[in-house]
């Protein structure tokens, strides 16, 4: 997806900044950074630890205020927002899903995925039948009445998956989605974030792992607090992979 | 290709070429789009002139007379009814699998000229390395797109999936180290 005027902006920050700590010890944990997500692109942050990615989806999530610039998601400015507004907000406009998944390890897949949505007041008949659902749509509805504990690292990261789409959020914000997962389980996360960013979901995705990045719509690298390079992949051909291999002439 | 890479295939059993195929195509998934036909039958040529295949229905003995080195045929026996030929390993082409099968050659990556490319270009001030870095990251980024698209694709548990996440795994690797030069060059321009 390009940005090219047509498609509608649902992400943005204007000099959006975030300071930590005092006179020498002051950090600029996220500092002047302009950001614009389109409806329905998948944006990758990468930088090394400390670089201000993870303070930076925190801003963007309402999980965090910023003490500068201006922050705007579906047109409405949100930086301003009461304690209230902003809890109303993470519960039914954002979706999160954290590198340590984050699940209540008492509770089954399917009562993971439906407590958002009771909790924000949908009727437990409705929650229910949208857990099975988004359950299904993430391939584990075999799996709906199993603990954590019973379930994969893929397993579970895609339950927390699927408990972050329960409000129907405009925009899901991952924290390091895969950085507890092995290469097969990456995969697995891979290929549904694929699947919902073709359904047309909006993600913002901060992590280490080249290959999230490398399937993004759009790669933003940041040092320090500040974006510093931003790219667009565009992939080549079949040749290519099999000279990759060892493969053709 | 490596010609013992055919030879180990047909280890299986007696096969034409277009069965080697069939058996290649399946073990490489998307990748074996870029294998041509010539190719394999190319390698059956010249592994029946080496001795270690034969067509089946002849004897052994013919196939060692026609080790001889002669490329110039190899074009017109690699076609025409080539591809329904059926061939098998002989008792040398069984000890050549056999040896093939216990190497441990790996193929090498060339890392030295990407280093000193860095190098050069530091000290004659004719290019930023932390550019080179980037231009090359984004080169990595776009091998790895294409990958990991084609292994989404694969089915969970194709052996072509198995091969695709080998390739991820080694540009991810490449990309690590690239991170390491861009951390170092960047630390070398601030001193």
């Amino acid at each position: 997806m390009t940005n090219d005027g047509s498609a509608e902006v649902l992400l943005s920050t204007r000099g959006l900044g975030k300071t930590y700590g005092t006179g020498e010890g002051l950090v600029r944990a996220v500092d002047d950074v302009d950001l614009e997500v389109v409806r329905g692109e998948v944006v990758a942050i990468m930088g090394p630890s400390g670089c201000g990615k993870s303070t930076l989806l925190h801003l963007l999530g309402g999980l965090d205020r910023p003490d500068a610039g201006e922050l705007w998601l579906g047109g409405r400015r949100i930086d301003q927002l009461t304690e209230r507004g902003l809890a109303q907000l993470r519960r039914d406009d954002v979706g999160f899903v954290f590198q340590a998944f984050h699940l209540m390890d008492e509770l089954t897949a399917e009562e993971n995925v439906e407590l958002p949505a009771l909790l924000a007041g949908m009727s437990p008949r409705a929650a229910r039948r949208r857990a099975r659902q988004l359950l299904d749509q993430v391939g584990l509805a075999d799996r709906s009445d199993h603990l954590p504990s019973a379930l994969s690292g893929g397993q579970r990261q895609r339950v927390a998956i699927a408990r972050a789409l329960a409000n129907g959020p405009q925009l899901v914000l991952a924290d390091e989605p895969t950085g507890n997962l092995d290469s097969a389980a990456t995969l697995e996360v891979l290929r549904l974030l694929e699947g919902l960013h073709d359904a047309g979901l909006t993600l913002v995705v901060v992590t280490h792992d080249d290959r999230i990045a490398a399937t993004a719509d759009r790669m933003i690298s940041m040092r320090d607090g500040a974006f510093v390079d931003e790219v667009r992949l565009v992939g080549g051909t079949k040749g290519t992979l099999a000279g990759l291999a060892g493969l053709g002439a | 290709m490596q010609q013992e890479v055919v030879l180990a295939m047909l280890a299986k059993e007696p096969s034409s070429g277009s069965r080697l195929r069939a058996r290649l195509n399946d073990a490489l998934g998307p990748l074996g789009e870029a294998m041509n036909d010539g190719q394999i039958y190319v390698n059956l040529a010249r592994l029946e002139r080496a001795g270690l295949i034969v067509r089946q229905g002849t004897g052994a003995a013919t196939a060692v007379g026609g080790a001889a080195v002669g490329g110039g045929a190899v074009g017109g026996a690699a076609t025409g009814s080539a591809g329904r030929k059926v061939y098998e390993l002989t008792a040398t082409g069984q000890e050549r699998v056999a040896e093939w099968l216990a190497e441990v050659s790996w193929p090498k990556p060339d890392l030295a000229e990407f280093h000193l490319k860095l190098v050069a270009a530091s000290q004659a001030g004719l290019a930023d390395p932390i550019g080179i870095v980037d231009a090359q990251r984004r080169e990595l980024l776009r091998r790895l797109r294409d990958v990991e698209r084609a292994a989404m694709a694969e089915p969970p548990g194709s052996p072509a999936g198995l091969l695709l996440e080998g390739i991820a795994l080694r540009l991810q690797a490449d990309l690590r180290w690239l991170e390491a030069c861009e951390r170092t060059w960047t630390d070398g321009r601030n001193r």
